[in-house]
Order: C-alpha cells, then structure tokens, then sequence
C-alpha cells in the first residue's frame, strides 16, 4: 500500500491517467466547453468569497503586508507570461510574453520580498 | 513537439493545486502579526511551485525569452524590495502593482495574436470562443488601465504629479462614457462585428482610461486608489486564467481581487464616503466637496515652544501620539520613537492612535511605526483608543489633520462630515507639530487648532522631534 502511495506522491499522473486518457485530445490548450467553463466559474466565485472572509480577518496593523502580499500573489500571471514568451511562434508573441515575465517576475520577487522586509520589523514589545 | 495530451502534465496541475493551497493557507495566516512572516514564506513557496509546473508546459519550446524576462524582472524586483526605504512604500506598492497589470495585459494580447489574429496551421480562429474573446477583452482591458492608473498613482504619491485632484468639466460624464465604449468594443469583438485589429483600440483606450480614472483623484484618497488598482490587477489574473483555463491563475486572482476590493471599502468607511464618492468626487480639489468652507476659525490658536512643550510632556502619565501623512513626509518616524523611548524611560504611557486612513495607504502608520522599531502592541486601532483620549494627559498630533478634525462630528455639509475621527480634542492637553495653519487635505479649517486645550508647536516635523528629544534629555 504504502509503495503505491509513495509512486503516487512521484508519479501522481498515474492516478488520475484512466481518467484523461479516454478523453480525445484537444486541439489547443483551450479545450473549454461549457461544463469546465462552470467549473472554472465554480472556482473564480468561491475563491472571491474565501479571499473575502481571510481578508476580513486581517487587524489593519497588518493591511500594507497584506496588500503587498497579494499583489505579490497577483504576479502569478506569470504562468501565462511564462508559456508566450516559450511559444514556438509567432515572435511578437514571444517578445511580448518575454516582456510580461520581466514585468511579473519583478511582481513577484519585488513583492515576497519586500513583504518579508516589512513583517520583519513588525516585533512585539516586551517594555 | 510533443503530444497535445502532455501540453498540461499532470505533474503541473498538482502543483498549482498546491500553489493554490499555499496561497490561501498563506493569506490565512497574514491575519496574525505572529504568524505573517510565514504566510508570506508559503505564499512564496506557492508561487514557486507554480512556476516550476508552469515549466513542465507542452506549449514551451524555447527559453531565451524566458530567462531574460526572469532575471531583468528579478534582479529589478529584488534591487527594488531590499533598497528602497520604507518611506516610499506606497509608490512601490503603485509600481509593482503596475507591473502585474502590465503582464496580464500583455499575456492577453499575445493569446489574441495568436488565436485570432495569427491563427496557428490547422486551427481557425474559431477554436478561440467567444467566451475567450470576452474575457481576453477584459484582461487587457483591466491589465492596461490598471498599469497606467498605477504609473499616475506613482507620480502623485511620489509628489511628480500634484497631488491637487486635476478635474475639468463633464469628467464623470466623458470617464464613464470612455468605460462604456470600451465595454462596447469588447461585445462588439465577442459578437464578431469588429475587426480583432480593435483589441488594439481597446487597449491604447484602457491605458488612457487609466490615466484618466486616478488623476482627479486627490493624494489623500489615495489609500482607496491602491487598494482598488490592487483588485483590477487581480482581476486582470483571474482573467488570463479564463482565458488559458488555468485554475491556479483564477484562485489567486479571486483572491487578489476580493482583497483589494474590500481593503478599499474599508478605507471608504473609514472616511464616511462611498467608494463611487472616493472615485469619482474629487475631494480637495478646485471642485465638488472642497468648495465648502467651514467658515473661518473662531479665536486664535495659541502657539508654544519646544521647551513648554517638552515640559507639559514631562508632567504628563499618559501620552498618546496621533501619527499622519505629515509624520511620513517628514520621515519623523524615528525621531519620534526616540522621543517617546525617552518619556517610556520616565515612566510615561506612550501610546500611538492609528486612524484608518492615516497616510496614503492602508496600514501607511503601522508599517512606517515598525520601520522605526515602535513594538506593534503599542499601535491602537481608533475604536480602540478612542475612550483613553478622556483619560490622556496629553495627545501630541504629528502631521495629521483631517483625522482629528472635530467638524467631522458636528459640520454637516463638510466633505468630512460623519468620517470616523480619533477623539482627540478630549484630551486634558493636546499639541500639535504642524508646520503652518493651512487646512488638511480635504480644505477645511480644523477647529481643534484653537480649541482652549490645544497648543500649536509649529515647526518642520523631524526637528521638531529631534529639539524634543534634546530638551528631554536635559
């Protein structure tokens, strides 16, 4: 049991590949048809409302890290940024995605970073 | 190439359902000040792994782009984040804020060049539905306005653009119009009646838009304005995640989008004011809300030196210090923890009332205060604090103005009317380090400058600070 688990953990498509492959492959990757496009609104709207009750927690001592921890998080378009800028062709595409990658990934690390140089100094008193 | 199955490997979308679990457990865990650090570690950690599965993607054949993009916006990044001082926090929030609309943006253009504009051998446009369409408009729409609005946001708070809310006539009308022909535009290019060639338009209009939407909008607002740019750039990654179907981009995108969002409702309430009256009234500008004048001030204030001043300090149990965007201005923040370690050393109280909206953005005081090595369990939220101004000896306002101004309690028909302020004119003594009488942002006269109990000690912030330090040392 253990051993299948542990091939599972290494080779997680193992799992799941009797359930991709009957599929028929798609063209593109944006094989969307309705039921996924629901899911993906499933997503976007639970994510809304969660995102709304964690933030509601969060004291305002804590509102600029937590600004500049989520604006950190909104560099994730970097995912898409990251595949334009690797696509075969055309080559406008890959210059604007190469652009895109340096925008996000400057997002990205300017924002984790800075966000940890900020909660460092948030220290609790013992005078 | 390889198979179209293998495009998204498995590998990958359990690491994004891993980023999208460090995501969420990592905001969770920001709500505590003991805990943040680590959520931010493990927000990281998420981005990293969806990095790392983003590479495994089929679509990636070549990686020069890649690694020039990555290391420039890198080094950039984190030149930025270990260099800049904390003073400037807000126009780096700004900036960086930017930048993430920018991609979004780009990403979005680059799907419609490619899917529609440069269709691929063997597809049509058509594989690229009109949901696609719809929501690749919006990406770049949102992605645009948010980068522009981001960059004028910058200038104002960095002081390169006036602060002053620039208006002109019919504003509101031609602002909402331009947002509605954009609106126009994408239906039009998801019904298929315009060319694609106006995703273009689109776009030159959203990053107009941008610029057009933040500029009359005063420097004290501000705090609203980077919460909500925060929450378009969201929403601009929940965008792009439609559009290429990718979970993880949609949940950190939700995420960013419903925390900008209601970080910016909450700074509206802090004020009293709506998000559309934030947005679109202009406050403390040449027009709407600032034409009201509260009538001159009754009396003249009474002005004291530093050395009365550090006496009645000195008679003082209990201090509270009322910190604003002045003290931030004046990069006072140090100074006045030296100051108040010094009245601390004398068996004074010391602590400091953080107004909502104090500063130009959310939680400006507190981070600033931080920076200055002031233990955050003497930072005391308004509702909090505002019972112990009664019992306060002494209340020293540092370069705040409209957040104490007591017309927001009794002048009806003031921009400031019903705000929330922190009670300071209920202290025994109150003084305040201003450099001038002039009003605070919002235009109107503060009435506590010539309230009986309140002393002016006029003067430049810092030194004001540093002239206290030494006559308290004496």
């Amino acid at each position: 049991m253990s051993t299948v688990v542990a091939l599972a953990c290494l080779r997680p498509e193992m799992l799941l590949a009797h359930e991709t492959l009957p599929a028929v492959p798609v063209a593109t990757d944006h094989g969307v048809d309705g039921s996924e496009l629901l899911i993906l609104l499933y997503i976007f709207i639970l994510a809304s409302f969660l995102g709304h009750q964690l933030i509601l927690r969060v004291p305002p001592l804590l509102h600029t890290p937590l600004m500049s921890g989520t604006n950190a998080i909104s560099g994730i378009s970097l995912v898409g940024s990251l595949v334009a800028a690797g696509l075969a062709e055309p080559v406008i595409c890959n210059v604007l995605g190469g652009l895109a990658v340096g925008c996000a990934m400057c997002n990205v690390v300017g924002g984790f970073a800075i966000t940890d140089r900020m909660l460092a100094k948030f220290r609790k008193g013992s005078r | 190439m390889q198979g179209l199955a293998e495009l998204v490997p498995m590998s990958t979308e359990w690491l994004y359902l891993a980023a999208a679990v460090l995501f969420i457990v990592g905001i969770r865990d920001l709500s505590s000040a003991e805990t943040a650090r680590r959520g931010n570690l493990l927000a990281a950690c998420g981005m990293i792994l969806a990095i790392v599965g983003t590479m495994q993607h089929g679509l990636i054949v070549q990686w020069g782009w890649i690694v020039v993009g990555m290391v420039a916006g890198g080094v950039i990044g984190l030149v930025m984040a270990v260099f800049m001082p904390m003073t400037a926090m807000p126009e780096r929030i700004a900036i960086v804020n930017g930048l993430g609309g920018a991609a979004s943006g780009l990403v979005g253009i680059c799907e419609v060049i490619r899917h529609v504009i440069l269709p691929p051998e063997g597809t049509s446009a058509s594989d690229f539905s009109s949901f696609h369409v719809g929501v690749a408009g919006l990406e770049i729409m949102l992605g645009a306005m948010t980068f522009t609005g981001s960059i004028v946001a910058f200038g104002k708070l960095r002081g390169l653009i006036s602060t002053r809310p620039m208006t002109y006539p019919f504003q509101n009308v031609v602002n909402i119009g331009w947002l509605l022909v954009m609106l126009y535009l994408i239906f039009g290019l998801v019904v298929g009646s315009l060319d694609p060639v106006f995703f273009f338009v689109l776009a030159g209009m959203a990053l107009l838009f941008g610029v057009m939407f933040v500029l009359p909008i005063g420097g004290a607002d501000m705090p609203v304005v980077i919460a909500m740019l925060n929450a378009y750039s969201g929403l601009a990654a929940a965008a792009t995640g439609f559009v290429l179907s990718n979970k993880v981009l949609i949940i950190a995108g939700a995420l960013d989008g419903s925390s900008g969002l209601l970080l910016s409702l909450l700074m509206c309430r802090a004020m009293n004011r709506s998000l559309t009256n934030v947005l679109f009234g202009a406050v403390g500008g040449s027009g709407g809300g600032a034409q009201f004048s509260g009538g001159e001030l009754q009396g003249d204030p009474q002005s004291i030196s530093t050395v009365e001043a550090a006496e009645r300090l000195f008679d003082a149990r209990r201090v509270i210090i009322v910190p604003g965007y002045g003290m931030a201005a004046a990069g006072a923040h140090f100074a006045i923890r030296e100051m108040a370690d010094v009245l601390k050393e004398r068996g004074i109280s010391v602590k400091y009332a953080i107004h909502p909206v104090a500063g130009r953005m959310p939680g400006h005081m507190n981070v600033l205060l931080a920076d200055a090595n002031v233990p955050y369990d003497d930072l005391v939220e308004m509702e909090e604090i505002n019972p112990e101004f009664a019992e306060t000896d002494v209340a020293l306002v540092m370069g705040a103005n409209d957040i104490c101004n007591p017309a927001a309690r009794t002048a009806e028909g003031s921009p400031i009317y019903g705000m929330p302020i922190l009670d300071v004119d209920k202290a025994a003594q109150v003084i305040v380090i201003k450099r001038s009488m002039s009003p605070g942002f919002a235009g109107i006269p503060n009435e506590l400058f010539v309230a009986p109990n309140c002393a002016m000690l006029f003067g430049d912030g810092k030194q004001v600070a540093e002239q206290l330090i030494e006559t308290l040392s004496l």
